[in-house]
């Protein structure tokens, strides 16, 4: 099985940890991102992600091995949510099984911020006040400067 | 040349699709997006933009050959 995949569905972290376990290793370490009522000040209602997933899964498998052979750990997993999530919701899981608890911690970091850093996938949020906006690309759509109508 | 261009996120709503077919001269994804700025109001810039031909990543001045599938990536937020 894959150690990225994509799922429409709720996340289930008790069964993903299910498949980390190991009789040699003595640590495991998990990650899950939340969907938060908040963001740069705005209330924020929901969230819609989207993937460009033809890439996203060979990109995330790549950090996910990559994290496993440079950490040492026994066993690395991500799973990561697409489609409209409510708050509170789970959004992204990754956990970590190794031998001992220091690589864990480590992979698991690693993972979450290669997959927030490169690995194409868009959050749209939705606002309590009625609009929503496309995270981290309307700030920068915007900061574009316009013609000042005279 | 014939080429698949897929939208996502911000510049799918922008397009007002997801995929179309493009018959262009265009050389590179560079010259490619120049060309569809000008007919969809994109407002990212190359520089806020990742390219990747025939999922995976690629310099914007790789050459394009034809039935190639492009996709220009906005800035990311998953997680």
């Amino acid at each position: 099985m894959s150690l990225f995949r994509f799922t429409r569905a709720t996340i289930d972290g008790a069964l993903l940890r299910a498949e980390l376990a190991d009789p040699a290793s003595g640590g495991f370490a998990s990650f899950e991102g939340w969907v938060r009522n908040h963001n740069e000040g705005r209330e924020v209602r929901c969230l819609e992600y989207e993937a460009f997933e033809e890439l996203a899964v060979k990109e995330g498998e790549r950090i996910v091995r990559a994290a496993i052979e440079r950490f040492g750990v026994a066993h690395a997993l991500c799973v990561h949510r697409v489609g409209a999530l409510d708050v509170g919701e789970l959004a992204v899981w990754v956990g970590v099984s190794s031998g001992h608890r220091g690589e864990a911690f480590q992979a698991c970091r690693f993972i979450i911020d290669e997959v927030k850093h490169r690995v194409p996938i868009w959050k749209k949020e939705h606002y309590v006040a009625g609009d929503s906006g496309w995270v981290n690309c309307e700030h920068c759509a915007a900061a574009i400067p316009r013609p000042v109508p005279v | 040349m014939n080429l698949r261009v897929q939208y996502f996120a911000l510049l799918r709503e922008q397009a007002g699709r997801s995929e179309e077919r493009v018959t262009t001269n265009a050389a590179t994804p560079a010259e490619l997006y120049t060309e569809l700025k000008t007919r969809y109001p994109f407002q990212l810039t190359r520089e806020q933009l990742k390219v990747a031909i025939n999922a995976e990543f690629r310099d914007w001045t790789t050459l394009l050959a034809d039935g190639d599938s492009v996709v220009f990536i906005p800035p990311v937020a998953g997680g």
